[in-house]
């Protein structure tokens, strides 16, 4: 069924969005709290430290965990709300049954879970186990993500499961796979501090990781030269020592260019390259036609700066490369990202103090949430589920035949697509709004609409919930004890601060209820968040994240420990690759040869203009958290079309004036924010408002061979003023959008 | 042991830094005694041309001229060198200092009829923590610690606290971070 059971708007009313604000008094209990605990933002990668303040089971308030080494206290605005996601009138606390023409009515969790396991049993004995799929997300601790991908192929036996992870960080996990055998960041953040030239690709920091910004200005404070590629000027490039405003979509044409200079003016680590890294030669002639001149023409930067940036970047001693998803969402994704690595092996630099190179993670625990099994081709350690050693490895420690786990499933797009195939019947889905976050979305609303059955565990109905047929309440971040891994690859402790809310429960503890009715028990019967984590270990021990050493007590009394740590006596490894043994079957780092190609949805004379999305300081992803924290929606009211003075004036597009953007997929209608600091050939969009105000109604479901992550960052659009001006400043109610 | 307020602290703002995500502001709304307002303000300088922003927090200036042309003495400066935003048992929200200071930093808050302006975050630095905005602030825009704890941080900058406007010239406590050797910022 999964269709709304009444009109959007009436669900709207009763379960939100809804804003929540501070007491202008002062939230009661804030001044006496009964504890405070130190543990970490919810919200991104950086996993700041925080401490949280609560007072009679309930969050009242926060305060700087000044000791934590990576953030010292520093927050970014959702940090310093993000209490507020407690004590929200919309959180759901009561099972609910998708009821048409009556809404969501509240039922029994004894009925809710009756229901669920009845249809998942008819779905798969109709239909085959694979036709009930698994969507999960990376808000979700080391331990909850690792338990979902043994309930998908332990109690669900399906090989479709995936996670949101898919839309995120895939495309650098494959890259850093090929080239050096492992998906982790090479250093932690302090060795930014004194890099000498640091490249920031892809990664408009001081909106998605602001924290991180810190350690950028505190390089640059120490001399750092620092090189930003991204379409727009973005804060970080305002001050930036270069800025390379290239056309989204073409970054292994600028990274191929910079590789080809590099070998032209023998800016080169021959040592390096000769003793650690295999195919240099093959590499480097896929580049040796990429000029600057070809690289102007390609990329649209001017090819004195390119020439500047790659001079710099050769001639350095120490350096940095950053990248995120402004280089990986593209169908060349893994490409990108290679061909950023492939200018990092030529250098030499890395491996060393203040040489790394790294994705930033972009979701709360992006990094561990990739790690342990949590997506369709993985297995815990970060293992391949088609491969027989690893597959007997992982079956011995669930106590199961390996012929009986899974195999390969779908990607999260694929899985859309599946539906609408017919080839799969039922969903559960877990911290995942994809009517938000997947490109083309009303083929994503689509294909709920078309499932048999639909079950959801969230915390607030986000506007895929909606779609549910029973409806779990689950647990925030503070109310279930765990681990996260950092962006740095850095596993630190979250701590339990509440208990959920009366009539919701904790994440794991409805996993574990639905195994056990799908008589599975005896494989879920964890006590407490710590056994799943030593289950975790043991699972991860001899893959490549192997966390085996890694115990909660180490975790706290080190304020978190880097993976790999294979040993209780291991202090983890806060630097990758010291020693030159790369995990690669050869033992060396790999270059591999990377062509441009064009993007997929290129421009033409009907859709003349490029179409990027991104986002903004205030809000997280799809917004299911923070559309629903006031200041943070007021911050940022509604998405602009950001687009240049230049194409607004060919186009007669005044300030504010409301814009359709059209693309083969769809229409929607922004109103238009013209300003300087971006490129004259292309618009930009922030993707987290749902409904009619959501940018991926727009773009392309069009996938990285490899990675499977889609070519969100570049759509082709054309841009028609209505003449119409409904900009109303900070009260518009696009946070509700339908 | 009782922490007192920290005579060598400062406070620094360095305008290179700010990235306008405005949690300074997020984080000085959270202080009860303000009511949800914010005392410090991230705008941006033109946006249709930049993104750059400017941070503006008091500058708790060493001869406050909102304390001067207060006709109710409702404004007065403490032995620490903090400015206290207006006493509300006496300001009668006649705006003199609105007017008055260089810096256009108190703002009348018509909805309570009062001044309202920083007060240092009184309520932690007195009892020697850090003022809120500064100590969340991501990118380090504001800093609040020694003079040499900022200056090991930031070899190439300078804090100043000499501003001149015109004729006048006016000393604060709170600095901003200009290029390396800068004594003084001219303002008009």
């Amino acid at each position: 069924m999964a269709k709304l059971p009444l009109p959007a708007e009436q669900i709207i009313d009763e379960f939100g969005p809804h804003l929540h604000f501070p007491d202008p008094e002062g939230t009661p209990g804030r001044d006496e709290p009964d504890k405070i605990v130190e543990t970490h933002c919810c919200f991104c990668g950086m996993q700041c430290g925080i401490k949280l303040l609560a007072k009679n089971n309930k969050v009242v308030g926060f305060e700087p965990w000044m000791e934590f080494p990576f953030n010292e206290g520093r927050l970014c605005p959702k940090g310093v709300q993000r209490y507020l996601q407690d004590n929200h009138p919309d959180r759901l606390t009561s099972p609910l049954i998708n009821t048409p023409g009556k809404g969501y009515v509240p039922t029994s969790w004894d009925a809710a879970m009756e229901k669920t396991v009845a249809e998942i049993r008819r779905i798969q004995e109709t239909y085959g186990h694979d036709a009930f799929a698994v969507l999960s997300g990376v808000s979700l601790s080391n331990e909850k993500s690792y338990m979902m991908g043994k309930f998908a192929r332990v109690a669900l036996k399906t090989k479709n499961l995936d996670y949101n992870g898919r839309l995120c960080m895939v495309s650098a996990g494959a890259g850093n796979k090929k080239a050096f055998g492992l998906d982790r960041t090479s250093n932690n953040y302090s060795d930014l501090a004194y890099a000498e030239v640091i490249i920031v690709t892809g990664a408009n920091v001081s909106e998605t990781f602001p924290t991180l910004t810190y350690w950028l200005w505190q390089a640059r404070d120490n001399g750092a030269k620092i090189i930003v590629v991204d379409p727009r000027e973005i804060p970080l490039a305002r001050t930036a020592d270069i800025h390379l405003d290239i056309r989204p979509g073409t970054d292994s044409a600028l990274f191929g260019a910079i590789l080809n200079y590099m070998v032209q003016h023998d800016l080169l680590d021959h040592e390096f390259i000769d003793n650690y890294t295999s195919g240099f030669d093959e590499t480097i002639a896929a580049v040796k036609d990429y000029t600057l001149a070809w690289a102007e023409e390609v990329t649209g930067a001017k090819k004195e700066k390119i020439e500047a940036a790659a001079k710099l970047w050769g001639k350095a001693s120490t350096s940095f490369l950053l990248h995120a998803r402004g280089i990986e969402h593209h169908t060349k994704g893994v490409e990108n990202v290679l061909s950023c690595i492939n200018i990092v092996l030529a250098s030499g630099r890395i491996g060393r103090p203040y040489c790394g190179y790294g994705t930033i993670t972009g979701q709360g625990n992006g990094q561990g949430g990739r790690e342990h099994g949590h997506k369709c081709d993985q297995l815990p350690g970060n293992r391949d589920i088609e491969n027989p050693v690893h597959r007997k490895y992982i079956s011995d420690v669930w106590g199961i035949d390996e012929k009986d786990l899974p195999g390969k499933g779908l990607t999260a797009y694929e899985i859309i697509d599946a539906i609408h195939r017919d080839e799969i019947k039922g969903l559960i889905s877990i911290c995942f709004n994809p009517l938000v976050s997947l490109p083309n979305n009303n083929y994503v609303r689509a294909a709920l609409e078309k499932l048999e059955f639909y079950v959801g565990i969230d915390f607030f109905m986000s506007e895929t919930m909606r779609h549910c047929d029973v409806i779990l309440p689950g647990s925030l971040h503070e109310e279930e004890e765990g681990t996260v891994t950092t962006a740095e690859g850095r596993v630190v402790r979250i701590r339990k601060v509440v208990d959920p809310p009366a009539g919701a429960r904790a994440d794991s503890e409805i996993i574990m209820e639905i195994a056990r009715r799908l008589g599975v028990g005896d494989k879920f019967s964890y006590p407490d968040s710590e056994a799943i984590f030593n289950e975790l270990r043991i699972a991860s021990k001899g893959g490549t994240a192997d966390y085996y050493g890694i115990t909660y007590e180490k975790i706290e009394k080190n304020m978190g420990i880097f993976w790999p740590c294979p040993e209780l006596d291991h202090p983890g490894t806060p630097r990758l690759w010291e020693d030159r043994k790369f995990k690669t079957a050869d033992g060396k780092a790999h270059f591999n040869p990377v062509k441009y190609h064009p993007s997929m949805d290129p421009t033409d004379a009907e859709y003349p203009v490029i179409l990027t999305t991104g986002r903004v300081v205030s809000q997280y992803l799809s917004g299911t958290q923070t559309r629903r924290i006031g200041k943070l929606v007021k911050q940022f009211a509604q998405p602009f079309l950001e687009i240049h003075p230049v194409l607004a004036k060919t186009l007669g597009i005044s300030q504010y004036e409301d814009v359709r953007v059209v693309t083969k997929r769809g229409d929607a209608v922004f109103p238009a924010n013209i300003v300087e600091t971006i490129r004259e050939d292309t618009v930009f969009l922030p993707y987290h408002w749902p409904g009619k105000k959501s940018a991926n109604q727009l773009t392309s479901a069009f996938l990285d061979p490899i990675s499977k992550i889609p070519e969100f960052k570049v759509s082709a659009c054309k841009l028609i003023p209505t003449g119409n001006h409904s900009y109303i400043g900070n009260d518009a109610l696009d946070y509700q959008s339908i | 042991m009782a922490e007192y307020y920290k005579l060598q602290e400062e406070f620094f703002v360095d305008m290179q830094r700010c990235i306008g995500c405005k949690a300074c502001e997020a984080a000085c709304a959270e202080c009860e005694t303000n009511g949800q307002e914010s005392m410090i303000h991230v705008n941006y300088v033109d946006r249709s041309t930049t993104i750059q922003t400017t941070v503006q927090v008091c500058m708790h200036c060493e001869d406050p001229v909102c304390a001067n042309v207060c006709p109710a003495d409702a404004i007065t400066k403490d032995e620490f060198g903090v400015v206290h935003t207006a006493n509300t048992s006496r300001c009668i929200g006649c705006s003199n200092c609105v007017m008055a200071c260089p810096f256009g930093v108190p703002k009348k808050m018509e909805e309570y009829d009062l001044m309202m302006k920083c007060n240092m975050c009184y309520d932690r630095t007195s009892v020697g923590k850090k003022p809120m905005c500064a100590t969340v602030c991501p990118s380090g825009a504001l800093f609040y610690g020694t003079r040499e704890e900022i200056q090991a941080k930031r070899p190439n900058s300078t804090p100043i606290n000499t501003f001149l406007f015109g004729e006048e010239t006016v000393k604060t406590k709170v600095n901003l971070m200009m290029p390396k050797g800068s004594t003084e910022l001219r303002v008009l």
